[in-house]
């Protein structure tokens, strides 16, 4: 099911031509209207003339979440505040939020591109769709929920949590549709089994999970456990929310809604672009967008572009569920770690607003991984003792959650270098 | 007759230690003392000033993390077995010593021990009624 078969099966040629277009648009519009995005601009020696064709995108600066952090709230909107009917924030928890704003016509898009994401999980009119997403600030919630209208199915507004709930009314109004986190959805599928209803009980025939990186292993547990079509969504606020991608029920690739989006690959660290099949930063220019475009946008999320046709008939190039994050996860001696598990335990432990950076090195054939801890006045006590006691209780913290030994180190307030978009949590000086 | 230590935390880092120091010299700060202790990745940097609020507010704004710390200068009998009687009282007084250092005295024959104790009320009062010179503030920031 294709929900703008027109626009979702455009030929490569047609397709170029349309995302010239509208490049060239929305350049001139954030030039014109960004005073940010002329700095940069001009800086770079380019005016909204300077883009002829689509190879021209490269010339164009990147942007970066400091980026949106540094114009808080509203200085990167390129529509008057009379023209933006809703905004979206994130949870803001380690700096300003980062604040969205949509036009009328920014919505009618984005219900555009959720309707074509839930027909790719095969809903239409007939379906009902439970959308578990949070509502609120969050673009989760109300996103699917516009979009779910726009096709027409039949939207139940549950938003997170209530779990008994959830179920209930999942079995009563017959949702055909489950739109939630993946990990949401192995803890509903739990539950159901818990609470020991039986599958015919049930008329799930499909889940649209995203907001978070999962895996294969993730989507076979959940397909086998709630006897349904598992789909990948993609989106981040920053972009729209969700509906910048979705898989189709080939499930090879998450095909990218290139009409209103264009995708990059980029090398994280030299920051040139990178051909199809190779991995690496996913940047984003939206196209269409008037509240809040973006331009050359670093996700941080690492995955690979594919653009051989795909057997369903869109002709939109296909993105590899995401594997990862640029500035995110390491591997130490074959342990996956996030500096958000870090960073967790430090909170854990009371560490508020803990400044902290892992430093990866390898000794002989050994990995080995430093946690370097910002001493913070509420930290630092005169005695070396104290100081000692600290360094070993996160140190046990770490290695019960990791499963692997950290060398806590305390260092001096401010000696790590802050974020400047280019979140450093991770040194890593192993020799690749 | 407590007197303001003041504590900095300090990464074994070259350069900071003199940094430090360069910070006092500008706000015409006088070190009267000084003790250092090290693990391997920090030290703490304990010191006597002259002008101890002063101290502390300029490191501060320098970025450094400085704490204030209650302490005790004790005048010590300049001859063998000086600081053992000293320890002696504190022991039967049941006093635990976190640390000490000393600090050189220009004016007299006794040498000057700086105690950071627990129970420090305790322990001062303790001194003074075995008549052991525990200094005043003033006279130490002075020195």
């Amino acid at each position: 099911m294709i929900w703008n078969r027109p626009m979702e099966t455009l030929s490569r040629n047609e397709l170029a031509a349309l995302q010239l277009q509208r490049l060239k648009a929305v350049v001139e519009r954030v030039y014109h209207n960004v005073p940010a995005y002329r700095e940069k601009m001009q800086a770079a020696d380019l005016t909204p003339r300077d883009v002829r064709s689509l190879e021209d995108l490269r010339r164009l600066p990147f942007t970066v979440k400091q980026d949106l952090r540094d114009h808080y709230p509203y200085g990167l909107f390129a529509a008057p505040m009379r023209e933006i009917v809703r905004v979206h924030a994130s949870s803001g928890t380690t700096g300003n939020p980062i604040v969205v704003g949509y036009t009328r016509k920014d919505l009618d898009t984005w219900s555009e591109l959720i309707a074509r994401t839930l027909s790719c999980a095969g809903a239409d009119a007939d379906s009902v769709v439970q959308v578990s997403y949070g509502y609120g600030l969050f673009t989760g919630g109300l996103g699917i929920h516009y979009g779910t209208e726009k096709l027409g199915a039949t939207v139940v507004p549950m938003s997170g949590g209530n779990t008994q709930r959830q179920i209930k009314l999942m079995q009563d109004f017959g949702a055909t549709h489950l739109a939630c986190t993946p990990s949401y959805a192995l803890y509903l599928a739990e539950a159901i089994k818990e609470m020991k209803i039986p599958r015919e009980k049930l008329r799930l025939k499909a889940g649209i999970f995203g907001a978070e990186p999962w895996t294969e292993e993730m989507r076979r547990e959940l397909e086998y456990r709630l006897q349904i079509m598992a789909i990948d969504i993609y989106g981040l606020s920053e972009v729209m929310g969700p509906g910048v991608a979705s898989e189709c029920p080939v499930k090879n690739g998450l095909h990218i809604f290139e009409d209103h989006f264009i995708p990059e690959i980029i090398d994280p660290v030299t920051e040139e672009p990178l051909p199809y099949g190779e991995k690496g930063e996913l940047v984003f220019t939206t196209i269409t967008k008037e509240g809040f475009p973006v331009i050359r946008y670093r996700t941080r999320d690492i995955s690979v572009l594919h653009g051989e046709p795909c057997s369903c008939g869109r002709t939109h190039v296909r993105m590899e569920k995401v594997s990862g994050r640029s500035d995110d996860m390491i591997i130490i001696r074959g342990v996956n770690v996030f500096p958000s598990q870090v960073e967790s335990v430090l909170l854990k432990l009371g560490l508020t607003e803990p400044h902290y950076v892992l430093v990866v090195d390898r000794v002989g054939t050994l990995d080995t991984l430093e946690v370097w801890v910002e001493v913070s006045e509420k930290l630092f006590s005169d005695e070396v003792r104290n100081l000692e006691k600290i360094e070993r209780k996160i140190q046990r913290e770490l290695e019960s959650l990791l499963g692997i030994t950290a060398h806590v180190r305390l260092v001096e307030p401010k000696s790590i270098e802050r974020s400047e978009g280019k979140a450093k949590r991770v040194i890593d000086r192993r020799k690749k | 007759m407590k007197v303001q230590q003041i504590s900095v935390f300090l990464e074994n880092k070259s350069g900071r230690l003199s940094m430090l120091t360069k910070v006092l010299r500008q706000e015409k700060i006088n070190i009267r003392a000084l003790s250092i202790a090290d693990t391997t990745d920090f030290g703490i940097l304990r010191l006597i000033v002259d002008q101890p609020d002063a101290a502390y507010l300029m490191l501060k704004r320098s970025g450094f993390t400085v704490s204030h710390t209650a302490v005790i200068a004790v005048e010590i009998p300049d001859h063998p077995g000086g600081l053992a009687e000293i320890l002696d009282i504190l022991a039967g007084a049941e006093i635990n010593i976190e640390y000490c250092y000393a600090l050189p005295q220009k004016s007299n024959d006794k040498a000057l021990v700086i105690f950071r104790v627990e129970r420090l009320d305790e322990a001062i009062r303790v001194l003074l009624e075995k008549g052991v010179g525990v200094l005043k503030e003033d006279s130490v920031y002075g020195i």
